[in-house]
């Protein structure tokens, strides 16, 4: 199976496929030059198998999404956009690969990331250096966006750590009235990003905490690593982890019999978590950016409906997970259009100014007034964090 | 907080030995070993998932299928991936079982997908007290099955004419034959037993993390470390081995931080190595010249 794939049509009819052949044929004789002008391509680089595939899958949709929009309306700049996913098997060093390979030899106007952020930072100093685009639609590292280049090509339309460890702060000591959080981080550059963030979140409120435990995702049982919290008289337990780990954690402390909040960051989101963590996953509140379930905006119905047309196996809001993904996507993908209009060309440095030159934008996570700024390439911020859980394995806003 | 962390050293200790146990059992009839134990582990979670769970096969039925698979598995990866090497003399095998491991993996995630299942297990579900500790009933199985398992291996190899025939291979390939023992038989049963032992750590853990297609590599290299502790030589060693490596990785996390557990297991593993060579129950091999 080929996971290098192109994504610009969707349901061919018969006759269709014929037209296409015909197309091919033709493009076949066409000189190569001129057929590298006809789209304007999209790259994306993200988790298209192993655990986390089903991040990219995300990705995949939302972009697509949004692709089959903006191409339905003319494109831009006169040109379809063609989307190119390469799959970075959650290895910083194959990502950054894949980013050569497609900046070189694809000449893609634009660079998405994935899910993860060890990734992504093994690509930010690239991108800089070749002054080409990047956009995050999920990765929350901090250093991801504010990498200290000048001038600085990355962008993202996602959470921030350092700005969700301050939420996930607020939440804990305001709902839970926590006075000693235990902080227990997945044992990557992730988890060190939000290690940093929730410390600086903690001091600023003049907490203590009850210690950092770090986990692996091969962890069976992390009973020991919660056992030194609980000694240590955690109150509140601030996790970050993808799904398997956090299944984890959930399972020990099912088996400690220990019912200590958890506050989580988004990566229980990413999967089969409901499943996984066992009967107390369902208690563990986590951080989005968006969700389909509950009342939905005409926008977002419409997304829904989109989505249920080029995805079939989509049959309610409960089926579109992990919706961060996709809605971050969908709505990076569309302000990207806007910035490559802006830009009149596909100059990376233009690019980025037509970044800067969006004024507003009706998207589906939120009305975006000028998302990007030369201070500012985070397009969401605090304001727009939804704290939510996982009810009968659909995600639930809490509040 | 010591019959906690113990009971998940003992738990996870067993697994690794268990595994461990199929290093050791190839190594001791063929001097080869299959590196690709993780991924077999990882092949008996997955069928015994996709019997259980997707066929809705009931598990008495389910698991010996699943285990079924395995000892096929274990024939093909000895034909395949090993006999072909060491009948020309070459130590290929060793990477051609790293490979085969590789193979199987990417071929499960096509198969059985991306993401991480649940395998459920009415032993993995309501934690008991023990010792004033919490503990799923699995974790308490697991030591008792891989215990069996090496006693059982151990009477097998001393005490049976099967087993003198595994020991006959090893060391007198020539005069084994000339007593009538099939030593290809005898080398393909035991990587058959030894993709088995795989099977049976993969069914039991999953209960207790999950089901996927990378769920074996880190444990196949855990266990390839207790095998060399314990002595790769010694059924028991291997077992003894891999029950102190889980509660050494276990105490560690608990008693120092998550942080240094990698750092402390391994560093004992390369110190019991620089001192006792041929691992805490191995023994030297003697070759008569």
């Amino acid at each position: 199976m080929n996971l290098n794939t192109r994504y610009t049509l969707r349901h061919l009819a018969a006759r269709e496929v014929i037209a296409a052949a015909g197309v091919m044929i033709l493009s076949l004789l066409a000189p190569i030059q001129a057929s590298a002008q006809e789209t304007i391509k999209i790259g994306l680089i993200a988790s298209l198998s192993g655990p986390s595939s089903k991040s990219g899958e995300a990705i995949t949709r939302g972009m697509t999404l949004a692709i089959e929009e903006i191409n339905a309306e003319g494109g831009v700049l006169g040109k379809p956009l063609e989307l190119l996913r390469r799959d970075d098997e959650n290895n910083p060093g194959k990502g950054l690969t894949a980013a050569r390979e497609l900046i070189q030899r694809e000449k893609v106007a634009v660079l998405f990331g994935g899910l993860q952020t060890p990734v992504s930072l093994a690509i930010v100093p690239y991108v800089n250096q070749v002054k080409r685009p990047f956009m995050g639609p999920w990765a929350a590292g901090t250093p991801i966006t504010q990498n200290g280049a000048d001038p600085n090509f990355v962008f993202r339309v996602s959470a921030v750590d350092e700005l969700v460890d301050v939420a996930l702060v607020d939440r804990a000591v305001t709902v839970h009235g926590s006075k000693n959080p235990g902080l227990v981080l997945i044992n990557n550059p992730w988890g060190e990003s939000n290690e940093r963030g929730l410390l600086a979140a903690l001091e600023s409120k003049g907490l203590p905490h009850a210690g950092i435990e770090k986990i692996e995702a091969s962890d069976v049982d992390v009973v020991p690593q919660l056992t030194r919290l609980r000694e240590a008289g955690a109150d509140t337990l601030f996790m970050v982890a993808n799904v398997g780990p956090s299944a984890q954690v959930m399972k020990s402390l099912e088996r400690m019999d220990w019912n200590v909040p958890v506050v989580s960051h988004w990566g229980p989101a990413g999967g089969r978590f409901s499943e996984l963590g066992g009967p107390r996953a369902e208690t563990v509140e986590m951080i989005q950016t968006f969700t389909f379930s509950g009342t939905q905006t005409e926008k977002g119905e419409a997304v829904l409906a989109g989505l249920q047309n080029l995805f079939p196996e989509i049959e309610t809001a409960a089926d579109v997970t992990p919706a961060v993904g996709i809605a971050n996507a969908y709505d990076a993908m569309h302000l990207t259009a806007l910035a490559i209009e802006n830009a009149g060309s596909t100059a990376g440095e233009a690019i980025r100014e037509g970044y800067y030159a969006i004024e507003s934008y009706d998207g589906l996570v939120k009305r975006y007034q000028q998302p990007f700024t030369p201070d500012n390439h985070d397009a969401l911020g605090p304001d727009d964090y939804v704290f939510t859980n996982f009810v009968a394995g659909e995600i639930i806003p809490i509040d | 907080m010591i019959a906690s962390t113990l009971i998940t050293g003992l738990g996870l200790g067993a697994m690794y030995g268990l595994l461990a146990l199929g290093f050791h059992i190839t190594y001791a009839v063929s001097k080869t070993v299959n590196f690709s134990q993780g991924a077999s582990m990882m092949f008996g979670a997955v069928m015994g998932y996709t019997f259980s769970v997707t066929l809705g096969w009931p598990v008495l039925l389910a698991f010996p299928a699943a285990l079924g698979c395995c000892a096929i598995l274990g024939l093909a990866i000895e034909f395949f991936l090993v006999r072909p090497f060491v009948a020309r003399g070459s130590e290929a095998w060793l990477m051609a079982t790293v490979a085969g491991g590789i193979v199987l993996e990417n071929m499960v995630l096509f198969t059985f997908g991306k993401e991480p299942r649940n395998l459920p297990s009415v032993l993995a579900q309501e934690p008991i007290s023990l010792f004033g500790a919490g503990a799923y009933p699995l974790q308490i199985v697991i030591p008792v099955v891989g215990i069996t398992i090496a006693f059982a291996l151990t009477w097998l190899q001393r005490s049976t004419r099967a087993g003198q025939a595994m020991l006959a291979t090893v060391q007198r390939p020539e005069a084994a034959q000339l007593v009538g023992v099939d030593t290809r038989a005898v080398i393909a049963i035991a990587f058959a037993i030894s993709a088995v032992f795989a099977g049976i750590a993969g069914l039991l853990i999953a209960p207790l993390f999950n089901v996927s297609a990378s769920m074996g590599t880190i444990f196949g290299i855990k266990a390839f470390a207790a095998a060399i502790l314990g002595g790769i030589s010694s059924a028991w060693g291997v077992m003894i081995a891999g029950l102190l490596y889980g509660c050494i990785e276990a105490l560690t996390t608990a008693y120092l931080g998550s942080g240094y557990t990698q750092i402390v297991s391994f560093s004992l593993v390369i110190l019991v190595l620089a001192t006792v060579p041929n691992g805490l129950f191995g023994r030297a091999a003697v070759n008569k010249v």
